[in-house]
Order: structure tokens, then sequence, then C-alpha cells
């Protein structure tokens, strides 16, 4: 190695190293603040109290909208998952023309500002008479998850090799079978990585989200966001560690089940 | 299988394309289409309006600028770190795949509450350039442009990342290695492999960061305040504060127009390094 080659190497291992603070700085103060006594974001604390978790469970509203963000993400991941993944294998084993243009059209939302996406569907909602929040938000949800099914689901399944199916039926499968005990296997990885992160996407959106909410049905974010507007306090920290120490466990799971670098595929 | 058969495949894509095309495809045209008529039809006044105005010009400046330097920035410091995880093993590149994915999924409203926190006057960036020498007195980086750029490149960094180095890992180590026991020297061996082979990832996260940057709200509403409009600000100001319909029609279709210019010049780009190589 030559001292040019040396320093580059270097100079890429120092950037990985900040880049690892950079990027978990964040993650960090939160959990810090959340653990603080202090109730004005000193860092580091002056001294290590628990009272904001307590202040958690008396947050008006937090675990309503909790519960809204996971029923609506649930169920458009679940909406998603069935509709992406039976297009997909339209799209792998079809021979329709415009297949393409299809695969596109289903992964743009991911491209299109989601604010524009936001006061489109809500003007599109307003003229059908849709007008409650919660199936607005399930019917937007939909659209947001979308993308990742399609784009992970399709991707796996163009690695399929659809012959095993006809394999395993010579085997004496039934068709139901050879799906369940072949096709079903080998996509499992995508179905796990694609829903997880249409999950996250639909728990985490704020500019499709912000039009569709009320008084009443609010999505996790747009409640925390009205929390640090309203009232800063540690006690947003700690909702957000308890949020990191469940990211953490699915990552666990996920690394278990398929791997981290999997995870990584984008 | 028959043709026949596979023909009728298309009915398992139609629930899928059908409900994207009535709840998205749908309103967005008629919002392109709204935005475009007046009482007297077709007329294009509330873009003659929007941009005879300096303060609409302001606002796409400060757009486009904080999108460019958040990518610059995210592109300098992303791309050495998708070559280091394509070349990492062990604890680094769990550490660096954990430092990738975790952050993706605590959510943008807690990342920029964060960000609020080191941001401040008292806040660890201060301090640590205040102990280093660097600045004389403590500095407040939050509600400056300079602090909306370091937290929004934080929250866009991995989209950066992840497209470059799921191309650096497909490059075989021993392209270079081959250069460079031909003596091409490293410079030579980085311009003439290592870059154009690593083009197409550089194209699409660029292209990812930037629409992204163009197009975020909450970022800028914590971290730079209402003094400080861009596009996406003001479009959802004009919706939910101001209940001003043709400004903020209009801003969003500017959005849409931007966005949708971003896709087809990194389709281009890519196909353009696609042929070059």
């Amino acid at each position: 190695m030559t001292g040019i080659e040396r320093m580059t190497s270097a100079l890429v291992w120092a950037m990985a190293v900040i880049a690892i603070i950079f990027l978990l700085t964040p993650l960090v103060v939160t959990v810090a603040v959340s653990f603080g006594s202090s109730a004005v974001f000193t860092l580091p604390p002056p001294g290590w109290s628990l009272r904001w978790y307590e202040r958690v469970w008396t947050t008006r509203g937090l675990w309503a909208s909790l519960l809204t963000s996971v029923q609506i993400a649930g169920l458009a991941t679940a909406i998603s998952l069935v509709l992406g993944t039976l297009c997909a294998i339209a799209l792998v084993r079809g021979r329709f023309a415009g297949r393409d243009a299809i695969a596109t059209f289903l992964v743009s939302p991911l491209m299109v500002p989601g604010l524009v996406v936001g006061i489109a569907m809500l003007q599109g909602f307003k003229l059908v008479g849709l007008r409650e929040a919660w199936p607005s938000l399930l019917v937007a949800h939909v659209v947001i998850t979308m993308p990742y099914v399609v784009r992970t689901v399709l991707a796996s399944l163009s690695l399929f090799d659809f012959t095993l199916i006809d394999a395993a039926r010579t085997l004496g499968c039934s068709y139901g079978q050879a799906l369940r005990k072949v096709m079903a296997p080998a996509l499992a990885p995508a179905f796990l990585t694609s829903g997880m992160f249409a999950f996250l996407a639909s728990m985490d959106n704020y500019p499709v989200s912000i039009f569709f909410t009320d008084a009443w049905t609010k999505t996790l974010p747009l409640q925390m966001l009205q929390l640090v507007e309203e009232r800063p306090d540690p006690t947003i920290a700690a909702i957000s560690t308890g949020l990191i120490v469940l990211a953490i466990v699915v990552l666990i799971i996920g690394d278990r089940l398929v791997g981290l670098r999997r995870l990584a595929d984008f | 299988m028959s043709g026949a058969r596979l023909d009728r495949m298309i009915w398992l894509a139609l629930p899928a394309v059908a409900y994207l095309a009535v709840v998205y495809a749908l309103p967005l045209l008629w919002l392109l289409g709204r935005s475009v008529t007046g009482p007297d039809g077709f007329t294009i006044a509330q873009f003659t309006a929007f941009f005879a105005d300096p303060f609409s010009w302001r606002v796409m400046g400060n757009t486009l600028r904080i999108a460019f330097w958040v990518t610059l920035l995210s592109l300098v410091i992303g791309y050495p770190v998708a070559i280091a995880m394509a070349r990492a093993r062990g604890l680094m590149q769990v550490m660096l795949l954990v430092a990738m994915i975790l952050p993706l999924s605590i959510g943008v409203v807690v990342k920029a509450f964060a960000w609020q926190i080191v941001l401040r006057r008292d806040g660890v960036i201060s301090q640590g350039l205040v102990a280093s020498g660097i600045w004389a007195e403590p500095q407040r980086l939050l509600f400056t442009e300079a602090g909306l750029i370091v937290g929004a490149t934080n929250v866009f960094l991995p989209f950066m990342i992840l497209p470059i180095y799921s191309v650096v890992k497909l490059i075989d180590p021993r392209l270079t290695e081959a250069g460079a026991t031909l003596g091409a020297s490293p410079f030579y061996r980085f311009r003439k492999i290592l870059l154009p082979l690593t083009l197409p990832g550089i194209v699409s996260g660029s292209a990812f960061v930037f629409s992204m940057a163009v197009s975020m709200f909450v970022i800028p509403s914590l971290l730079i305040g209402d003094r400080f409009q861009t596009l996406a600000t003001l479009t959802g100001r004009s919706y939910l504060l101001m209940r001003n319909e043709a400004l903020g029609s209009t801003t969003a279709v500017i959005l849409l127009v931007i966005a949708v210019s971003i896709v087809v010049l990194s389709t281009w780009l890519s196909k353009r390094v696609g042929r070059s190589l």
C-alpha cells in the first residue's frame, strides 16, 4: 500500500465512525434527556430521574393516538401486502403490455411529495363526501404503504424460480400446497422487510396524515408534534425512548429472521 | 402454462392499480387541472401571479438552496461511508447497519426535536466548538440555515448511503487491484474505476435526498421556524393556517413539477451513465 492509499483508507474509516456518531446523535440525546431530572434539556443532565416516564402514563391523548397509528399502520400494511403481492405476481408472470409502466405507477407515491399527495387526496375525498378522519386516514395510508410492498416483493419474485411450483406439483402437492410450502417461504423475507418498512412509513407519516386528523382522531406523530409545540418537556423524550426500544426489539427480531444485511438492501 | 392463462394474470394486477388510480392518480390530476382553470376555462393566471411576487422567488430560492446543501453534504459524508459499509466486517459492519436502520425507525418529529436540543446555544455542538477553541463564545444554531441543513442531512443521510452501498457491494474488488497491478495511480483508479461504477448509486441517492429535502415540512418548521418559508412549508401553511387554497394549490403543483423533473432527470442521467460505461 502506498501512502496515499493508506490515507484514503484511514479517511474512509474515520468518516464511517463520524457518520455512526452523527446518525445516532438524535437517539442518544433523546434517551439522555428522558432520564434527566431537569425540565430544560440540559446536557449532560444535572441528575437522573424517571419522572418523565411517569408523566407518559398521564399525558392526555397519547395512548389514543398510539392506538390509532398502530391500527392504521397495521391495516394499511396488510391491505398493501395482499393487493401488492397479487399485483407483483401478475407483473412477473403476466405477458401483457405496460407492465413496467404499472410497476412505476405503483412505486411513484414514494417520489411525489407527501404534502402534495395529502392535499390532492383531501380535495378528492371532499368531492366524494368522505369526511370522517379514521377511514380517510386508512384509505390514504394504503397509498403510502403500497410502494414499499410492490418494490420489495417484485424484486424478490423476479428471482423466484416458478418451475419449483410445477416441481412440487409433480411430487404430489396440490396447487395450494405448492404455493404454501414452496413460494410462501421463498417470499417470507420480502414480506417481512417490506411489511416492516411499510408499517414504519405509515407510523411516521406526517405530511399526509396532517390533512385527515381532527380533534378526536390523531396519529402519533401529530400528537407528538402538538406536544413539542405546546409543552416541550422531556415527556416527549421518554415517549421517544420507548419507541427507540421498540425499534431495537424489531431490529433484533428482523436480524434473527432475515439478517441485518438484507434489511439494508434498498 | 398456456398463453390465455398468462393473459388472465392482468386481473391480479387490477385491484392495486384501480385502487391507486382512484385514490391517488385521479386526485393528483384534479389538483393539476384545477391549478390551470379559472372562471373562463384554461388559465395560467395563478402561476403568473405567483411568479410576479418577489416573495415567491425568495421562497423558491430558500427551498432549492437548502435542498442543494443538504444533498451535497449528504454526498460528501455518505460516499466514503457507503464504501466503508461495503468493506466492513464484524462489529464495524453491524454498527454501520444499525446506525443506518435504527434512526429510520424513530420518526422525523422525534429527530427534529432532538436536534432542537443539540443546536441550542447551550447544546452539545456549541459547547464542543467553544471547548475546542473554534468559537469564542456559545452560539445558537437553532433557527439558522446552518442548523436546518445539519438536521435535515442527519435525517436524509441513510437515503444517500444505501443506494451507493447497494452498487459498491456489487463491485468486484479485484478490479481496483488489477488497476493497481497495471500501474494506475490511486486517483486514476478512483476516477476510471470506482467513480464510474458508483455513479448510478450517486445519481439515485442524490435524487432521493434532493426531492425529500425539497418537500420536507416538519423539519424546517421545528428547526428554523415560520420566518423562513420554503415551498413545502408555504403549501402546508396556506392550507392549514391561512385557508388560501389558490396559493396552496399553486405551490403544490410547483412542488410536484420539481419532484417529477428530479425523477425524469435522474432516470435520464443513470441511463446516460449506463451507456458511457
